[in-house]
C-alpha cells in the first residue's frame, strides 16, 4: 500500500474514539467500571498508533508534497455550496493528531484512577471520547465547515465535562459560562465562513492558500479578525477568557485534557490553518500578536495570588496560551505550535499533578493549607517538579526551548513592546509556578491546621465539640459545596485532618511519563542550524512564510539568555517568599507586600464583576427596552396593524354579499361588460 | 334581400339581451329561469351562424354539447325550484337569501320563517 492510500485512511483515528463514545452511551452502564475506562483507553492507544502510522506515511512523502487530501463523501450539495467530507493530512493535522491521541491517552488511563468509584463512571469516559473524535474531526477536516462541526463538538462536550458534577451548582453554571462565553466566538467563526465563500465560493482549504494574496485587504483583514474572536472564545484569550478559571470546576482530568492539553489549542490550529489571511493582512496579524501578548501578561499576574491549585493552574494556561498567540501574530507559526506541544505535556503533568494532589488530600484545593507534600506523594512532586521547571523555561527542559524561541521571534520581528511584555510575563511565570511547587510540595505541613490557629496537638479535642458542630451547619447551609477556592475567601481547614495519602499507578504513571516528555520533547526543536528537526518538518504546512533567523549567534544565543536569566528571577522571588511554607495559611507574604494592588490581581482586575455588572446593568435594561418598545410596540403593532387592515376592510366589503341573486347577477352582467368593452377599446387597438 | 350573418346575429342579440334583462328585472324564479334558458339559445344561434359563415363545422358541434348541458341543467334547476315551491309557497328571488352574511341574515330569517 503506497503511503497516499495510507493516509487516506486518516478518518480512522476520529473514528476509533468515535466508535468508543457511541458503545459507551449506549451500554455503558451494563459495562460498568473498570472495564468501560478500559474500552475508552485502549481505543485512544488505537488511535494513537494509527496516527504514528500516519506520521510514517506522511514523512514517506516527498517534502514539497506532504500533503494529502481525501474525499470520503459529499457532505452538502446545495447548490453553489458543495462541501465535500473529507481529511485533511499535512504536517500540521497530523502533528495535532499525535497530540491528541498521545496525551489523551495519558489522560484517560489516569482517569480509571481519578473517576473511581464515581457513579457515572462510564458516561465519563463517552464523553472523553466524544471530545477526543471532535477534536481529531476539528484538526483533520478538509473544510473550514468540517473543523466547524470539530469546533462545535468540543464545546459540547466541554459544557458536558465541565458541569458533569451536576448536583453542584457551580459546576452547572460554569459550563454554562463556558459554553455561552465559546458562543460568542463561534458567531466569529460562522461570518468568517460566510466571507470566505462569499470571496472564494469554496471553503476548502486546499483552495485557500494561493487566494487570500489575490483578495484585498480589507476582506483578508475582515476573515482573520472574525476567525480570530473565533479562536479567542475557544483558548480563553482576553477579552473572552473568563470561561477558563471557572472551567476548573470539572473533574481534574477535564481540566487537563480539554482545558490544557488540547481543546484551548484549537485556537491556535485555527489561525495557523488559516495563516494565509494573517499573512494577507498585517494588520490583523498586529491585533493577533497584541491580545495574545496581553493576555499572557495579565493571567500572569493574577495566577500570582490564587490560593487554589487548580485556579492557579487555569490562569497559567490563559498566560500560555497566550504566548502562542503571541508567536502566531509575530507569524512564527512553527514556534507556536511547538509552544502548544510543549505546554502539552508540561501543563498535562501539571494539572494531572495537582488532580493526584487533590485526591489525595482528600478534595481539597486550597494550597494554604498543604505545605510539605513530598513526603506523602514522592511520585506526583518528583513530576510536578520536573514540570514545574519546565514550564519555568529552565534549559534544557522543554519549555525553554519553546518559549524562548518565540521571545526571541518576537525580537527578531522588531515588535519590541511585545518583546519586554513576553519577558515580564516571564517572570511571572517563573514566580506563581514556584509558588504553587512550593506551598504543595515543600515548607511547613499544613493540613493539620485548624480554624483556630490551633496546633497539631491540640486538635483532636477541639474537633471533638464544636468543629464537628460547624461542619454540621455547614453542610446544611450548602450539601455538596464546590471545592474550587478564590481569593479572598477564607482558609478551608479540613475538619478531621488527615495524612494524604499517594494515587495508584494509573494516576501517577502518567504524570511521570508526562514529566518526561516534558522533560525532553524540546529536543526536537534545538534553536540551532540543522537540529530544529520541528521547524523542518512543519515547512510543507506554512509554504511562503518567511522566517526570522538571528543575525548572529551572538544574538541568539544573548536573547535566550536574557530569557532565562528573567526566568530564575521569578523563580528566586518566590523561592524567598515561600521557601519555609506559610506560618499562618490566612497570611500570603506576597499578598501583604503587593498591598493596595493585591485584591485587583487576586480579583483578576475585576473584570468578571465587571462583565457581571455590565451585563445586568445597561445591558439588561437595553435588553428590556428591545422587549418592550421595539418587540411589543415596533414589530408587533406592524404586525397586528396588518391584520386589524384586513379585518376592517372585510367588515366594509361584506355589506355586499346580502344575498340577493339578482343583484349578482347584475354584478356578473356589468363585469362582463366592462371586460368586453376592455377588449374592444383597448385590445383591439 | 339576401339573408346574410348579419341577420341571425343581430336577432341573437336582441334574444340575449330580452334573457339578461328579464334576469335581471323579473322577481319570479322560473321567469328568470326562462331568460337563462333564451340567453343560451341566443349563444347557440350565434355559433350556428359563424359555423355557416366560417364554413366551419366545430361551430355546430359545439350547439350539441351546449343543448345537452342546458338540457341537464333544466332538469337539475327545476328540481330545486319545485322543491322550493313545495318548502315556501310563492317565493320569489328575492326572498331566498340564506347565503348572504350571516350577521345581516340573523334580522330576516326570523321574519322569513315567520311567515
Amino acid at each position: 500500500m503506497s503511503s497516499r492510500e495510507l493516509l487516506d485512511l486518516a478518518w480512522i483515528v476520529p473514528a476509533l474514539p468515535l466508535l468508543g463514545a457511541v458503545v459507551l452511551l449506549f451500554f455503558g452502564r451494563r459495562i460498568g467500571e473498570p472495564v468501560a475506562g478500559w474500552i475508552a483507553t485502549g481505543l485512544m492507544a488505537l488511535a494513537f498508533v494509527w496516527s504514528i502510522v500516519m506520521f510514517a506515511a506522511l514523512r514517506d512523502l516527498p517534502e514539497h508534497a506532504q500533503v494529502n487530501v481525501h474525499v470520503l463523501f459529499t457532505w452538502l450539495p446545495a447548490g453553489l455550496l458543495h462541501v465535500d467530507f473529507g481529511v485533511y493530512t499535512d504536517p500540521l493535522s497530523v502533528t495535532w493528531l499525535l497530540l491528541v491521541t498521545g496525551v489523551g491517552t495519558l489522560i484517560h488511563l489516569y482517569s480509571i484512577g481519578y473517576m473511581h468509584g464515581d457513579a457515572r463512571f462510564s458516561r465519563f469516559f463517552c464523553y472523553l471520547n466524544l471530545f477526543a473524535a471532535s477534536m481529531l474531526i476539528l484538526v483533520l477536516g478538509s473544510t473550514f465547515l468540517l473543523t466547524f462541526l470539530g469546533w462545535e463538538g468540543v464545546g459540547l462536550s466541554s459544557y458536558l465535562l465541565v458541569s458533569f458534577w451536576f448536583e453542584r451548582n457551580a459546576a452547572a453554571v460554569a459550563g454554562k459560562k463556558a459554553f455561552v462565553t465559546n458562543r460568542v466566538g463561534d458567531v466569529g467563526f460562522l461570518l468568517a465562513m460566510f466571507l470566505i465563500f462569499a470571496s472564494y465560493g469554496t471553503l476548502d482549504y486546499a483552495a485557500m492558500p494561493t487566494g487570500a494574496r489575490l483578495i484585498g485587504g480589507g476582506t483578508a483583514t475582515a476573515i482573520a479578525l472574525l476567525l480570530l474572536l473565533a479562536a479567542v472564545g475557544k483558548s480563553a484569550q482576553f477579552p473572552l477568557h473568563v470561561w477558563l478559571p471557572d472551567a476548573m470546576e470539572g473533574p481534574t482530568p477535564v481540566s487537563a485534557l480539554i482545558h490544557a492539553a488540547t481543546m484551548v489549542t484549537a485556537g491556535v490550529f485555527l489561525l495557523c490553518r488559516a495563516h494565509p489571511f494573517l499573512e494577507a493582512s498585517p494588520d490583523a496579524a498586529t491585533v493577533v500578536a497584541w491580545i495574545g501578548g496581553a493576555t499572557a501578561l495579565l493571567a500572569g499576574t493574577v495566577a500570582i495570588l490564587q490560593p487554589d491549585i487548580k485556579r492557579v493552574l487555569a490562569y497559567s494556561t490563559v498566560s500560555q496560551l497566550g504566548y502562542m498567540f503571541l508567536a502566531v501574530g509575530v507569524g512564527a507559526y512553527s514556534a507556536a505550535v511547538f509552544m502548544v506541544i510543549c505546554h502539552a505535556c508540561y501543563k498535562g503533568c501539571l494539572f494531572l499533578g495537582a488532580g493526584s494532589v487533590i485526591h489525595g488530600n482528600h478534595d481539597g484545593q486550597d494550597m494554604r493549607v498543604m505545605g510539605g507534600f513530598r513526603r506523602f506523594l514522592p511520585y506526583t512532586a518528583m513530576g510536578m517538579t520536573v514540570a514545574w521547571l519546565a514550564i519555568a523555561g529552565i534549559p534544557p527542559l522543554s519549555g525553554f526551548f519553546s518559549k524562548d524561541e518565540i521571545i526571541t521571534q518576537v525580537y527578531l520581528d522588531h515588535d519590541y513592546g511585545l518583546w519586554i511584555i513576553a519577558l515580564v510575563a516571564a517572570v511571572f511565570t517563573g514566580l506563581y509556578m514556584t509558588r504553587l511547587i512550593f506551598l504543595t510540595f515543600y515548607g511547613n505541613e499544613r493540613f493539620e491546621l485548624s480554624a483556630a490557629g490551633a496546633s497539631p496537638d491540640a486538635l483532636p479535642v477541639v474537633s471533638g465539640g464544636a468543629d464537628d458542630h460547624v461542619a454540621g451547619t455547614e453542610e446544611e447551609a450548602d450539601s455538596d459545596p464546590s471545592p474550587t477556592v478564590s481569593y479572598g475567601e477564607a482558609v478551608q481547614y479540613a475538619a478531621h485532618p488527615q495524612a494524604p495519602h499517594e494515587s495508584p499507578g494509573t494516576m501517577t504513571g502518567p504524570i511521570l511519563m508526562l514529566a518526561f516528555l516534558a522533560a525532553v520533547i524540546g529536543f526536537i526543536n534545538m534553536p540551532f542550524d540543522g537540529l530544529d528537526f520541528f521547524d523542518q518538518w512543519l515547512e510543507p504546512s506554512f509554504p511562503h512564510v518567511p522566517e526570522h533567523e538571528p543575525s548572529s549567534f551572538f544574538q541568539g544565543a544573548t536573547l535566550e539568555v536574557l530569557a532565562v536569566i528573567l526566568a530564575i528571577v521569578g523563580i528566586t522571588l518566590a523561592y524567598r517568599m515561600y521557601r519555609r511554607g506559610l506560618e499562618d495559611p490566612a497570611r500570603d507574604p506576597l499578598n501583604e507586600r503587593l498591598g493596595a494592588v493585591a485584591p485587583v490581581l487576586g480579583q483578576a482586575y475585576y473584570y468578571d464583576y465587571g462583565i457581571s455588572r455590565l451585563v445586568d446593568g445597561p445591558l439588561r435594561a437595553f435588553a428590556r427596552f428591545l422587549d418592550r418598545v421595539v418587540d411589543h410596540r415596533i414589530i408587533d403593532g406592524t404586525v397586528d396593524g396588518v391584520g386589524k387592515l384586513v379585518k376592517s376592510a372585510a367588515r366594509g366589503l361584506r355589506h355586499v354579499q346580502d344575498g340577493l341573486v339578482r343583484r349578482y347577477a347584475l354584478g356578473i352582467a356589468l363585469g362582463a361588460a366592462a371586460l368586453l368593452l376592455y377588449a374592444l377599446v383597448w385590445v383591439g387597438r | 334581400m339576401t339573408i346574410t350573418s348579419t341577420y341571425y346575429l343581430v336577432v341573437a342579440a336582441a334574444i340575449f339581451t330580452i334573457g339578461a334583462v328579464g334576469v335581471l328585472v323579473r322577481r319570479n324564479v322560473i321567469v328568470m329561469f326562462m331568460c337563462v334558458e333564451l340567453m343560451l339559445n341566443a349563444v347557440n344561434l350565434t355559433f350556428v351562424a359563424f359555423a355557416k359563415a366560417l364554413n366551419d363545422i366545430r361551430g355546430q358541434a359545439l350547439v350539441f354539447f351546449i343543448l345537452v348541458v342546458a338540457a341537464a341543467e333544466v332538469a337539475v334547476g327545476l328540481g330545486i325550484i319545485v322543491a322550493i315551491f313545495r318548502r315556501r309557497r310563492g317565493a320569489t328571488a328575492d326572498d331566498l337569501t340564506l347565503l348572504r352574511d350571516r350577521d345581516l341574515l340573523s334580522d330576516r330569517v326570523a321574519t322569513s320563517e315567520d311567515a
